[in-house]
Protein backbone atom coordinates (compact mmCIF):
# COMPACT_ATOMS: atom_id res chain seq x y z
CA UNK A 1 0.00 0.00 0.00
CA UNK A 2 3.07 2.53 0.83
CA UNK A 3 3.92 1.73 -2.57
CA UNK A 4 1.20 2.52 -4.36
CA UNK A 5 0.97 5.99 -2.43
CA UNK A 6 4.57 6.74 -3.34
CA UNK A 7 4.07 5.63 -7.29
CA UNK A 8 0.85 8.14 -6.81
CA UNK A 9 2.67 10.92 -6.02
CA UNK A 10 6.15 10.41 -7.96
CA UNK A 11 3.64 10.36 -10.72
CA UNK A 12 2.17 14.04 -9.88
CA UNK A 13 5.33 15.60 -9.11
CA UNK A 14 6.60 13.73 -13.09
CA UNK A 15 3.57 15.23 -14.42
CA UNK A 16 4.54 18.48 -12.75
CA UNK A 17 7.99 18.02 -13.98
CA UNK A 18 7.30 17.59 -17.54
CA UNK A 19 5.56 21.29 -17.15
CA UNK A 20 9.14 22.92 -16.72
CA UNK A 21 9.83 25.09 -19.65
CA UNK A 22 12.46 22.41 -22.32
CA UNK A 23 13.35 26.44 -23.76
CA UNK A 24 16.74 26.31 -25.30
CA UNK A 25 18.58 28.18 -23.42
CA UNK A 26 17.82 25.43 -20.64
CA UNK A 27 19.31 23.04 -23.66
CA UNK A 28 22.13 25.24 -24.12
CA UNK A 29 23.15 26.16 -20.36
CA UNK A 30 21.59 22.57 -18.99
CA UNK A 31 19.91 25.04 -16.35
CA UNK A 32 16.53 23.81 -15.57
CA UNK A 33 14.01 26.10 -14.81
CA UNK A 34 10.69 25.40 -13.79
CA UNK A 35 7.11 27.11 -14.43
CA UNK A 36 7.03 30.34 -12.23
CA UNK A 37 2.81 30.02 -11.36
CA UNK A 38 1.99 27.65 -8.48
CA UNK A 39 0.36 24.23 -9.44
CA UNK A 40 -3.54 24.50 -9.70
CA UNK A 41 -3.89 21.09 -8.15
CA UNK A 42 -3.89 21.59 -4.48
CA UNK A 43 -1.93 18.70 -3.88
CA UNK A 44 1.28 19.13 -5.75
CA UNK A 45 0.53 23.02 -4.32
CA UNK A 46 0.77 21.93 -0.98
CA UNK A 47 3.65 19.66 -1.86
CA UNK A 48 5.38 22.84 -3.58
CA UNK A 49 4.63 25.77 -1.80
CA UNK A 50 5.48 29.48 -2.85
CA UNK A 51 8.67 30.79 -1.63
CA UNK A 52 7.59 34.23 -0.25
CA UNK A 53 4.53 35.20 2.36
CA UNK A 54 1.35 37.01 0.71
CA UNK A 55 1.98 40.04 3.27
CA UNK A 56 5.59 40.75 1.73
CA UNK A 57 5.06 43.57 -1.04
CA UNK A 58 6.42 41.95 -4.00
CA UNK A 59 5.77 38.49 -3.05
CA UNK A 60 4.34 37.37 -6.19
CA UNK A 61 7.22 38.61 -8.49
CA UNK A 62 9.58 36.91 -5.49
CA UNK A 63 7.47 33.63 -5.56
CA UNK A 64 7.90 33.55 -9.27
CA UNK A 65 11.31 34.00 -9.34
CA UNK A 66 12.22 31.60 -7.16
CA UNK A 67 9.74 28.70 -7.52
CA UNK A 68 10.96 28.93 -11.87
CA UNK A 69 14.63 28.52 -10.32
CA UNK A 70 13.96 26.16 -7.76
CA UNK A 71 10.59 23.80 -8.18
CA UNK A 72 13.01 21.81 -10.45
CA UNK A 73 15.63 20.54 -8.02
CA UNK A 74 12.32 20.62 -5.18
CA UNK A 75 10.85 18.17 -7.30
CA UNK A 76 14.28 16.29 -7.99
CA UNK A 77 14.68 15.76 -3.85
CA UNK A 78 11.14 14.51 -3.74
CA UNK A 79 11.55 11.98 -6.11
CA UNK A 80 14.64 10.51 -4.88
CA UNK A 81 12.85 10.56 -1.71
CA UNK A 82 10.31 7.68 -3.18
CA UNK A 83 12.86 6.38 -4.86
CA UNK A 84 14.69 5.29 -1.92
CA UNK A 85 11.64 4.20 -0.12
CA UNK A 86 10.73 2.36 -3.23
CA UNK A 87 14.05 0.78 -2.87
CA UNK A 88 14.33 -0.29 0.45
CA UNK A 89 10.89 -1.20 1.33
CA UNK A 90 10.10 -4.70 0.23
CA UNK A 91 6.93 -5.16 -2.16
CA UNK A 92 5.47 -8.13 0.08
CA UNK A 93 6.35 -6.72 3.21
CA UNK A 94 8.37 -7.52 6.01
CA UNK A 95 11.14 -6.07 8.14
CA UNK A 96 12.99 -3.09 6.85
CA UNK A 97 16.74 -1.94 7.72
CA UNK A 98 17.86 1.73 6.77
CA UNK A 99 20.73 3.57 6.81
CA UNK A 100 20.15 6.92 8.76
CA UNK A 101 20.39 8.55 5.57
CA UNK A 102 18.06 6.17 4.10
CA UNK A 103 15.51 6.93 6.92
CA UNK A 104 15.75 10.48 6.36
CA UNK A 105 14.81 10.40 2.64
CA UNK A 106 11.96 7.67 4.09
CA UNK A 107 10.49 10.89 6.93
CA UNK A 108 10.69 13.05 3.84
CA UNK A 109 8.76 11.13 1.39
CA UNK A 110 6.33 9.68 3.93
CA UNK A 111 5.82 12.96 5.13
CA UNK A 112 4.73 13.94 1.36
CA UNK A 113 2.32 11.39 1.43
CA UNK A 114 0.65 12.28 4.64
CA UNK A 115 0.22 15.93 3.23
CA UNK A 116 -1.12 14.63 -0.28
CA UNK A 117 -3.53 12.30 1.45
CA UNK A 118 -4.54 15.31 4.07
CA UNK A 119 -5.16 17.82 1.15
CA UNK A 120 -6.97 15.13 -0.55
CA UNK A 121 -9.08 13.88 2.26
CA UNK A 122 -9.08 17.38 3.69
CA UNK A 123 -7.70 16.94 7.44
CA UNK A 124 -8.15 19.51 9.73
CA UNK A 125 -6.49 20.02 13.41
CA UNK A 126 -9.26 17.21 15.36
CA UNK A 127 -9.73 14.79 13.07
CA UNK A 128 -11.63 12.00 14.73
CA UNK A 129 -10.05 8.52 14.66
CA UNK A 130 -13.08 7.43 12.68
CA UNK A 131 -15.55 9.54 10.75
CA UNK A 132 -19.54 8.48 9.62
CA UNK A 133 -19.68 5.49 7.79
CA UNK A 134 -21.84 7.70 4.80
CA UNK A 135 -18.80 10.01 4.81
CA UNK A 136 -16.80 9.71 1.43
CA UNK A 137 -13.48 10.01 2.84
CA UNK A 138 -14.13 7.04 5.94
CA UNK A 139 -12.12 4.43 3.86
CA UNK A 140 -9.40 6.74 3.43
CA UNK A 141 -8.87 7.82 6.92
CA UNK A 142 -7.52 4.70 8.08
CA UNK A 143 -4.56 4.74 5.79
CA UNK A 144 -3.98 8.28 7.04
CA UNK A 145 -3.72 7.15 10.93
CA UNK A 146 -1.42 4.62 9.64
CA UNK A 147 0.84 7.12 7.94
CA UNK A 148 0.58 9.24 10.74
CA UNK A 149 1.52 6.16 13.23
CA UNK A 150 4.19 5.32 10.63
CA UNK A 151 6.08 8.70 10.56
CA UNK A 152 5.32 9.35 14.56
CA UNK A 153 7.59 6.11 14.71
CA UNK A 154 10.56 7.17 12.37
CA UNK A 155 10.64 10.35 14.23
CA UNK A 156 10.87 8.72 17.61
CA UNK A 157 13.69 6.39 16.20
CA UNK A 158 15.78 9.22 14.73
CA UNK A 159 15.48 11.74 17.84
CA UNK A 160 17.01 8.60 19.62
CA UNK B 1 -7.39 47.88 9.21
CA UNK B 2 -5.91 51.27 8.58
CA UNK B 3 -2.75 52.73 7.91
CA UNK B 4 -1.46 55.85 9.73
CA UNK B 5 -1.23 59.40 7.79
CA UNK B 6 1.85 59.74 5.68
CA UNK B 7 3.71 62.72 6.93
CA UNK B 8 5.65 65.23 4.26
CA UNK B 9 8.68 64.32 3.71
CA UNK B 10 11.26 65.15 1.17
CA UNK B 11 11.16 62.26 -1.21
CA UNK B 12 14.56 62.12 -2.67
CA UNK B 13 15.58 61.45 0.98
CA UNK B 14 13.29 58.96 1.55
CA UNK B 15 13.92 56.94 -1.43
CA UNK B 16 17.72 56.97 -0.43
CA UNK B 17 17.43 55.64 2.67
CA UNK B 18 14.56 53.07 1.42
CA UNK B 19 17.39 52.09 -0.54
CA UNK B 20 19.96 51.22 1.93
CA UNK B 21 18.04 50.22 4.31
CA UNK B 22 16.16 47.53 1.50
CA UNK B 23 19.43 45.91 1.16
CA UNK B 24 20.46 45.97 4.46
CA UNK B 25 17.26 44.35 5.64
CA UNK B 26 17.69 41.04 6.64
CA UNK B 27 15.83 38.23 6.02
CA UNK B 28 13.37 35.70 7.75
CA UNK B 29 12.28 32.38 7.31
CA UNK B 30 8.34 31.72 8.68
CA UNK B 31 7.35 28.34 9.57
CA UNK B 32 3.23 28.45 9.36
CA UNK B 33 1.14 25.77 11.31
CA UNK B 34 -0.59 23.11 9.24
CA UNK B 35 -2.93 20.91 10.18
CA UNK B 36 -0.88 17.61 8.68
CA UNK B 37 2.77 17.98 10.16
CA UNK B 38 3.34 16.09 13.44
CA UNK B 39 4.77 18.05 15.45
CA UNK B 40 7.45 15.55 16.57
CA UNK B 41 8.30 15.83 13.06
CA UNK B 42 8.62 19.72 12.71
CA UNK B 43 10.76 19.45 16.06
CA UNK B 44 13.04 16.87 14.53
CA UNK B 45 13.23 19.20 11.20
CA UNK B 46 14.10 22.29 13.30
CA UNK B 47 17.06 20.17 15.30
CA UNK B 48 18.29 18.87 11.68
CA UNK B 49 18.30 21.65 9.67
CA UNK B 50 19.00 24.22 11.77
CA UNK B 51 21.18 22.67 14.41
CA UNK B 52 18.62 23.98 17.41
CA UNK B 53 18.65 21.86 20.35
CA UNK B 54 15.92 19.67 21.61
CA UNK B 55 14.40 22.44 23.49
CA UNK B 56 14.81 25.33 21.14
CA UNK B 57 13.52 23.18 18.37
CA UNK B 58 10.53 22.53 20.68
CA UNK B 59 10.10 26.02 21.55
CA UNK B 60 9.70 27.10 17.89
CA UNK B 61 7.02 24.04 16.99
CA UNK B 62 5.00 25.23 19.78
CA UNK B 63 4.94 28.78 18.17
CA UNK B 64 4.20 27.45 15.27
CA UNK B 65 1.48 25.34 16.60
CA UNK B 66 -0.11 27.97 19.29
CA UNK B 67 0.56 31.26 17.31
CA UNK B 68 0.34 29.48 14.04
CA UNK B 69 3.29 30.97 12.92
CA UNK B 70 7.14 31.28 13.88
CA UNK B 71 10.78 32.74 12.74
CA UNK B 72 13.16 30.37 11.99
CA UNK B 73 15.72 31.55 11.17
CA UNK B 74 17.27 34.76 9.42
CA UNK B 75 20.20 36.25 7.75
CA UNK B 76 20.77 37.10 4.24
CA UNK B 77 18.18 36.59 0.89
CA UNK B 78 20.17 34.00 0.07
CA UNK B 79 20.35 32.02 3.11
CA UNK B 80 17.07 32.39 3.69
CA UNK B 81 16.01 31.45 0.51
CA UNK B 82 18.24 28.46 0.90
CA UNK B 83 16.42 27.37 4.30
CA UNK B 84 13.15 27.96 2.65
CA UNK B 85 13.90 25.43 -0.12
CA UNK B 86 15.02 22.79 2.65
CA UNK B 87 12.02 22.96 4.17
CA UNK B 88 9.92 22.75 1.38
CA UNK B 89 12.03 19.74 0.91
CA UNK B 90 10.68 18.32 4.13
CA UNK B 91 7.32 19.07 3.72
CA UNK B 92 7.05 22.23 5.74
CA UNK B 93 4.98 24.99 4.70
CA UNK B 94 7.69 28.26 5.03
CA UNK B 95 7.76 31.50 3.62
CA UNK B 96 10.44 34.29 3.31
CA UNK B 97 9.70 38.19 4.26
CA UNK B 98 12.01 40.72 5.17
CA UNK B 99 12.57 41.81 8.59
CA UNK B 100 10.20 44.26 9.90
Amino acid sequence: MLRGLMGQVDQMLTGRGAAGSEDELAALTGIRTGPSTPPDDPVLARLLPDFASSSEQDAREVSAALRSVREPELIQAKQAAIATVLATCPAGGGRVELAPAQAEEWLAAVNDVRLALGVALDVSEDMPEQLPADDPRADHLPVYHWLTWLQDSLVTTMLG
Amino acid sequence: MSAPAEPEVDERVEEAADEATLADTPWQTIVWNDPVNLMSYVTYVFQKLFGYDRAKATALMLDVHHKGRATVSSGSREKVEGDVARLHAMGLWATMQRAS
